[in-house]
């Protein structure tokens, strides 16, 4: 497989796309997870695929616009997706959860619309739903460095006010930190993580990566950092161990990944129960 | 005379048609250790928003520090514990030291990061509560009495002159009530942070703190302890109304619900 990397560019752009996106999601997972907001990169998702499919449309619509890649288009969708999610969560205060279906129902109502409107399904639209290796191309991959440097800024950076929002939202506000712009930077990463993602795990798998390896993580780690650290740790396993697998027995990656992400996390389970019956 | 650290003047507020404060007057003095005790609806919530400014003042006044709060600034010199860290998310997989150094986030500022010095702080926090060992446990791990301990060190770690905590004792093993009070009273003398407390459980409270003040809508009562404790039954259902056999009751009756885990 290693020669097979450094002969075929289309498989280093998958392999170092996986390897940044097993790193970042599961960083911001962390942060989703135990503010209890798990649902969110679903319901981002389906926005972005109806960004994507808008993307399509229009290019099939409008010869002129062939060189769009349609990766802006569902970021600028997502983008817009998480900020009404968060226009919602106020405008439902005792209900905040709703917001999340509100918008995943939104987004794939508006992406059925814009497929059906551009005839159908193509191997393309494919391509976004379940994940391609063959699709991330060089560009995509740049995109994808640039959005994880960023990210990984900023929760650096931001790591103590994060914190502080994520165990308690309420003390975060009274303690006078900029709570609501840094919630607002917070989102607008997940939603730019999320549109970078989808090429490798696709739409429809790109919240397991965000999930997974923090529901693994959790039950085991000590403190808040090495949740993270271990969560990245499970994140780039289930990445790499993914691809190679569909990379030798001809299996869709990004299923391959999250199958991986859910074998961790059902042995982390186990491993948990045996611990808890023998006295440690 | 020690210096007054909140001085409320007149304070009276009301909420569409219902008063909840009838003409409120109360000094607080550095090194007190004041309990504020009335029944459920008596108007406590709202006089420690009002003296966190929570809510705007309406009639009267209020200095904190000297100050008029509408120009106060110092929040730092307060700490507060809200009823509401008894709810907060107990899968949160943070240790002890996380939880606690995340008082500091305010006080460190932006983009900064902690030091040896904030170390130390944080740990000598943990351990003005009695919790030294538990610095490496996930928070999760703790009972609820232990979990309350964690976020009145989470108050005390940016070093606050004055100390606000709402209902402590509810989520604390009644068994524990005794050692919790014990602990608040070691901050009290020995740090001498002054201490203001607010519960509906008259009960325990009055041999603990030095001051007590008994608010049902109107200030019925303050003054040191032992003045309290001389105040007969018939002065008490005057404040309590019908409450006053279950406030002065054995707080361990109706003191159920234990580490609500």
């Amino acid at each position: 497989m290693i020669e097979a990397i450094l002969n075929y560019e289309f498989l280093q752009n998958a392999f170092f796309a996986g390897i940044i996106i097993g790193i970042i999601a599961p960083l911001l997972g962390v942060f989703i997870v135990v503010r209890r907001l798990s649902l969110i990169a679903d319901a981002l998702s389906h926005v972005t695929l109806a960004g994507i499919a808008a993307s399509l449309l229009l290019e099939k619509k409008f010869i002129g616009l062939n060189g769009l890649n349609p990766m802006y288009m569902g970021m600028a969708f997502s983008v817009a997706g998480s900020l009404f999610i968060e226009k919602l969560r106020g405008v439902y205060k005792h209900y905040q959860e709703l917001a999340i279906p509100i918008i995943l129902s939104g987004g794939i109502g508006l992406g059925v619309i814009f497929i059906s409107l551009a005839d159908g399904f193509n191997t393309d639209l494919f391509s976004y739903l379940f994940g391609s290796v063959s699709a991330v191309s060089r560009i995509d991959l740049w995109t994808i460095l640039i959005i994880s440097l960023l990210v990984i800024a900023l929760v650096f950076l931001l790591y103590k006010e994060l914190f502080l929002l994520s165990f308690d939202e309420e003390h975060a506000k009274a303690s006078g930190i900029a709570a609501k712009s840094v919630h607002f930077i917070f989102i607008v990463m997940v939603a730019l993580v999320i549109a970078a993602s989808m090429r490798i795990v696709g739409i429809l798998l790109v919240s397991s990566l965000m999930t997974l390896p923090v529901a693994a993580s959790i039950r085991m780690a000590k403190g808040f950092k090495q949740t993270i650290f271990l969560s990245m740790l499970f994140g780039e396993i289930s990445v790499l161990g993914g691809l190679t697998i569909s990379y030798y027995i001809d299996l869709a990656p990004g299923g391959t990944i999250v199958m991986m992400a859910v074998s961790i996390l059902i042995i982390t389970i186990l491993l948990k129960k045996i611990s808890g019956l023998r006295p440690a | 005379m020690t210096q007054p650290i909140i001085e409320i003047r007149h304070v009276s507020y009301r909420y569409e048609k219902e008063n909840v404060l009838e003409e409120i007057n109360l000094t607080i003095h550095e090194g007190d250790f004041l309990g504020i005790v009335g029944p459920n609806g008596s108007g406590k919530s709202t006089l420690l928003k009002l003296m966190l400014g929570l809510l705007k003042i309406q009639k009267g006044s209020i200095k904190l520090f000297g100050q008029e709060l509408t120009r106060f600034k110092d929040w730092q010199k307060i700490g507060f514990v809200s009823q509401k860290a008894n709810s907060f998310n107990t899968g949160f997989p943070a240790t002890v030291f996380e939880v606690v150094s995340s008082g500091l986030t305010k006080k460190l500022g932006l983009f900064k990061f902690m030091g040896k010095a904030d170390h130390e702080q944080v740990m000598q926090a943990i351990g003005s509560v009695g919790m030294q060992e538990f610095a490496k446990r996930n928070i999760g791990e703790l009972s609820g009495g232990q979990q309350q301990r964690i976020f009145i060190a989470r108050a005390l770690v940016s070093d606050p002159k004055l100390l606000i905590l709402d209902e402590p004792t509810v989520g604390v093993d009644a068994k524990n009530v005794q050692s919790f009070y014990e602990m608040l009273d070691d901050l009290n003398k020995r740090l001498g942070i002054t201490l203001l407390l607010v519960t509906h459980d008259i009960g325990t409270i009055s041999d603990k703190v030095t001051h007590v003040a008994c608010l049902n809508k109107n200030l019925h009562f303050h003054g040191n302890t032992a003045e309290f404790e001389s105040m007969n039954i018939s002065e008490m259902s005057e404040i309590y109304g019908h409450d006053v056999h279950v406030l002065t009751h054995n707080h361990e009756h109706h003191h159920h619900g234990g580490a609500g885990r």
